[in-house]
């Protein structure tokens, strides 16, 4: 697959400010949806908005689509649809005229038919007539992205698209995101929600301090991060725990009734079947086991906190 | 290659708000300029026979749409670009695939053509008080055409600038209002003692509203030469700030 989107050795120095970008290098292949984690002033909008056209970068290169955005900004953004944090949409205007507005921004023809499968795929289409100031939070965020799809773009930045929304607009955002996916958009999002980057990226890149920390397949970074841990509930419970486990990291739960393991699912030897071969050799009975994948949450605070260790060292 | 869909895109959008609060943007400068009529041209005008033989309510014709044009231009245009800033809606602008000339052109053309369509109704409603000869029909089109862009342009540049609505307010009323009046709308510099007619003359103003009576009336206070000088330099100047503005980002990227 191709990639539609190269960014190469960007930077950012703000005037009299942090230096939002350091050095970013990266790849993003067509039709790939790429979650950008990372937390407040990581430099993700920084590096959203220089692709956009929204900010000049200090260094470096970007390409989208093979031309550059500088130098053939015309041409890089036509392939390039925003959605913006904030909803930000003239209160007085009708949800049809706003969105053929901005396909008219992008130099495209008049298409209403085009248009209105937009509407109709955002379930806008019985609003198009409808004042934007009479939608709900919802509805105005589907318009935002509405209005970034009008020029039929092949490229989709959300930036930070569920931020301050409750818990069932935000799933109602992913569903959008879904659909998107399976139109075959390239969709790039900006997030602090881990859940969200679990739940709709194939790919995760990680941005501290305006580095890029890592750029993984989400399986391959939940794999290669990730640490289980395994429960082992006990028929009949336990006063202490043994030395013999408590030498291996094994924990005893209050009741006395579960015994907690950590492991890592990179070794080669995660100790499970000597440490069961164990318990069954103290005469500890096992009445069941379960196993849990740690959260991405876990993952980018144990990333996070790597760099700020070594920033300190 | 230029963006033409974005201009007509903008242009359209504008006019559409325009045309959406017709009645109020047409009543408020028809009624004003109704009352400067019955004031100027009916109890004042009474009293003044005629300003170097023509009749003062048709001598001040001119002044009133240029004072509408420029007030009309510099409101519009100020604006027009002030509102996607406060609204948060300017980023569509910047990340589009147009440059500084289509979003100005969409921009200035809609305040521009806002402006001589009420300039237009003014003309119109003096047909009913005083009786209104254009000598030169083109000159006066091309006056009121230039005039109307190049303060649309200048209310571009305060929209762009203004950080909140006083800011867009200041402009207009202390500094664009004022040069009309001393720019000679309802009198003629030549009625002015020589040194204050010399310092009317460093007001830029004098040199359009000049111009522009000389349209009607085939009289001007400076040569028309320098008139016609005088917008196309300040649409050189406005256009050169314009330009710098996009390219640095200032008040506009912030």
């Amino acid at each position: 697959m191709s990639a539609i989107i190269e960014v190469d050795h960007l930077s950012k120095q703000y005037a009299n400010g942090p230096r939002a970008l350091d050095d970013v290098s990266l790849n993003i292949d067509e039709g790939e949806i790429v979650a950008l984690l990372g937390p407040n002033g990581a430099g993700k909008t920084t590096l959203i908005s220089i692709i956009c056209g929204l900010v000049v970068p200090t260094g470096g290169t970007v390409r989208v689509g093979g031309h550059d955005i500088r130098t053939d900004w015309r041409a890089a953004r036509k392939l390039i649809g925003l959605v913006p944090q904030e909803i930000t949409l003239e209160p007085f205007e009708t949800v049809m005229n706003t969105v053929r507005f901005t396909r008219g921004l992008y130099g495209a023809a008049p298409d209403d038919a085009y248009l209105e499968k937009v509407l109709r795929s955002l379930s806008l289409w019985e609003k198009r007539d409808a004042q934007t100031r009479e939608l709900s939070g919802g509805m105005k965020r589907r318009v935002l992205i509405a209005k970034a799809l009008s020029h039929n773009p092949k490229v989709l930045f959300l930036d930070e698209p569920t931020a301050g929304v409750d818990v069932a607009l935000r799933r109602e955002m992913w569903q959008v995101v879904d659909q998107l996916r399976r139109d075959g958009v390239t969709i790039i999002l900006t997030t602090h929600y881990l859940e969200e980057a679990e739940e709709m990226a194939d790919r995760i890149g990680v941005i501290n301090h305006g580095t890029l920390l890592l750029m993984k397949p989400k399986a391959e970074l939940m794999g290669e991060f990730g640490k289980k841990h395994l429960t082992i509930h006990l028929y009949e419970p336990l006063e202490r725990c043994p030395p013999e486990l408590t030498a291996r990291g094994l924990t005893l739960s209050a009741d006395g009734l579960r015994l907690g393991y950590d492991y890592d699912t990179r070794s080669d030897r995660t100790g499970i079947g000597s440490l069961l071969a164990e318990l069954s050799g103290l005469g500890i009975r096992v009445r069941d086991v379960s196993t849990k994948q740690s959260s991405l949450e876990e993952v980018f605070m144990s990333l996070v906190s790597d760099e700020e260790k070594e920033g300190a060292a | 290659m230029i963006n033409t869909g974005a201009i007509r895109s903008i242009y359209n959008h504008e006019m559409q708000r325009f045309f959406r609060t017709i009645w109020q943007s047409i009543a408020s400068p028809v009624l004003s300029t109704v009352l400067y009529f019955v004031v100027f041209g009916a109890a004042i005008g009474g009293r003044i026979q005629s300003v170097e033989g023509i009749a003062y309510g048709a001598f001040i014709v001119p002044g009133l749409m240029m004072l509408t044009v420029l007030q009309q231009s510099v409101s519009n245009g100020s604006f027009g670009i002030y509102f996607p800033k406060f609204s948060g809606t300017i980023y569509e602008y910047l990340v589009a695939p147009a440059g500084w000339i289509e979003v100005t052109a969409g921009f200035v053309c809609a305040a521009a053509s806002k402006a001589i369509l009420i300039a237009f109704l003014i003309l119109i409603t003096s047909f009913f008080f005083v009786g209104v000869h254009i000598a030169h029909p083109f000159w006066m089109l091309a006056f009121l055409f230039l005039t109307a862009f190049a303060f649309s342009l200048l209310g571009f540049i305060i929209g762009l600038w203004a950080k909140n609505f006083e800011q867009l307010q200041v402009v207009p009323l202390m500094v664009v209002t004022p040069l009309v009046f001393l720019g000679g709308a309802f009198y003629s510099a030549s009625m002015l003692p020589p040194f204050w007619e010399a310092v009317a003359k460093l007001n830029p103003v004098l040199y359009l509203i000049s111009g522009f009576r000389w349209s009607f009336f085939d009289m001007a206070d400076v040569p028309v030469g320098l008139s016609l000088f005088a917008v196309g330099l300040m649409i050189a100047l406005c256009m050169f700030a314009i330009r710098w503005i996009f390219l640095t980002g200032w008040r506009l990227r912030e």
